[in-house]
């Protein structure tokens, strides 16, 4: 995609574990913070379940929304709907300047509805047909999240949901990027939520034997590239950009946070769960987001890793950053203090990358403590790094063997 | 018309579709006026035959444009 078109970003928005907007989730980042507490949904105790320690939001969304507004939506599209109103407000479009039909909305997420689903499954089972909720399926849809902004939005030119596990969000800015790209819209809403912290995916994805149960250790259980990570921590939240078309951004005088100047996606073949322990696919995605974005590998100072803190995935990523761009860029791996999101992820951690070159700064990796000896690449541990960075990379990859990476340059 | 039925519904409405009570009056529309959906008319009758104890098959319901349709059916049904 050569046009001539660039793609910045004017606005920003998150509700996360570590805080209930953009600023609360950077400071707690920087300050190092963690986001990870025990559940106490009774369900833990019921099941006996393996894992009791989820990565949980701040601010719950019903304490920002309305009731009744609530009451109509799923946790997942809650979030969504949050961030979004930061996002939009952030991007200074309050005034309403857009026309629809140049408007698009893209929010991914990995899971859906996965607790009204459940609810309403309950209810069934329970009480009857009578009991299950005429909301029941706009409610548990993947494509809620991204139908609820956009018709919030009055998006016209499009609103979409792409769903590729934990590469949704990430994957929902690339289309972004590729519509701008093409002409299709000046402005887009793009990005991912998720809130599946509820038994079964608890369950599932315990027995897949991917999660810590550093129970004792809430705080220090996700623990990305470090000798002693036992697995990732289950997280919700919901992160949103506002993309623009650079002449359009700049025509109506908006504030531009930087550049979103290449992406690149592939799929890995391999196997549906586990990465490519080369990292082939990776790191054709990286290379990809580079050429797309005209930037040269040498210039890339940072990558914001995907690493989960599973032992096999953070390992292969190193491997596929190395492959794609050398052994020059510093890494850092905001899950440790955020956890995994997800559907969201990729879109928190996008917006960490574009926090990262406004300010010069790359936060630290949480719980890093013991460099695991195949990883020999310069991770940022103990505090954030100040660097001033020209271009940086992020990397969401999700099961099935989806990857997606996120080039950003400063505005 | 029985107030009993009408400040029941009336609450009803309030809970599912966030309109407040005061405002579900037997003269208004609950499309026109009250701007409730047909997912929330649902959600409305299977709480008000719960709390009357009356039947409101869907035929029933497509007629019952306004909150003073929807008492008297209710009034006279229970």
């Amino acid at each position: 995609m050569t046009s001539g078109i660039e793609v910045v970003i004017t606005g920003l928005g998150a509700t996360t574990p570590l805080g209930g907007d953009i600023t609360s989730t950077w400071d707690a980042l920087l300050a190092g913070k963690s986001g990870v507490r025990p559940m106490t949904h009774d369900w833990v105790e019921k099941y006996d379940l393996p894992v009791k320690i989820a990565s949980q939001l701040v601010v719950d969304p019903t304490e920002v929304l309305p009731r009744v507004e609530a009451r109509r939506l799923d946790r997942s599209e809650q979030v969504a709907i949050v961030a979004s109103r930061q996002a939009w407000s952030d991007a200074g479009h309050d005034d309403d300047t857009v026309d629809r039909q140049r408007l698009a909305v893209i929010i991914g997420t990995g899971i859906g509805g996965a607790i009204t689903l459940l609810t309403q499954d309950d209810l069934l089972e329970q009480q009857g047909l009578r009991k299950v909720s005429p909301l029941t399926v706009p409610m548990l849809m993947p494509n809620g999240p991204a139908a609820h902004v956009g018709l919030e939005l009055k998006a016209q030119a499009g609103v979409h949901a792409p769903v590729s596990a934990c590469a949704s969000g990430a994957e929902a800015i690339a289309w972004a990027y590729r519509m701008i790209k093409s002409g299709e819209a000046d402005v887009v809403v793009a990005g991912g939520a998720e809130a599946c912290i509820t038994a079964i995916p608890v369950a599932g994805f315990s027995q897949a034997r991917t999660m810590s149960t550093r129970n004792d250790e809430p705080e220090k259980a996700s623990r990305p590239f470090d000798t002693g990570r036992d697995g990732f921590v289950l997280g919700e939240g919901a992160g949103v950009m506002v993309l623009e078309r650079r002449e359009f951004a700049e025509a109506r005088g908006a504030k531009i946070y930087g550049k979103l100047a290449g992406i690149g996606t592939s799929a890995d073949g391999y196997h549906i769960t586990a990465p490519d322990p080369e990292g082939v696919g990776q790191s054709r995605a990286i290379a990809a987001s580079l050429r797309s974005g005209g930037i040269d590998p040498a210039d890339v100072g940072h990558v914001n890793c995907h690493a989960t803190s599973t032992p096999v995935g953070d390992v292969a990523e190193t491997v596929a950053i190395r492959k794609a761009i050398g052994d020059h860029p510093v890494l850092t791996a905001p899950k440790g203090a955020l956890g995994h999101l997800l559907g969201a992820a990729g879109a928190v951690e996008a917006i960490v990358t574009v926090l990262s070159i406004r300010d010069g700064i790359v936060p630290q990796t949480l719980n890093l403590e013991n460099l695991d000896p195949a990883v020999t690449l310069d991770v940022v541990a103990g505090e954030p790094r100040k660097i001033k960075l020209e271009a940086a990379v992020n990397d969401s990859f999700g099961f099935g063997g989806h990857n997606v990476a996120l080039a950003f340059t400063p505005a | 018309m029985s107030d009993n039925v009408l400040s029941g519904l009336a609450e009803i409405v309030e809970e599912v579709a966030g309109v407040a009570a005061d405002d579900v009056t037997a003269e208004k529309s609950f499309v026109d006026d009250l701007d409730i959906d047909s997912l929330s008319m649902v959600e409305i009758a299977v709480q008000a035959e719960d709390k009357f104890g009356v039947k409101i098959p869907d035929d029933e319901l497509a007629n019952l444009k306004t909150v003073g349709d929807a008492v008297n059916y209710i009034t006279s049904n229970k």
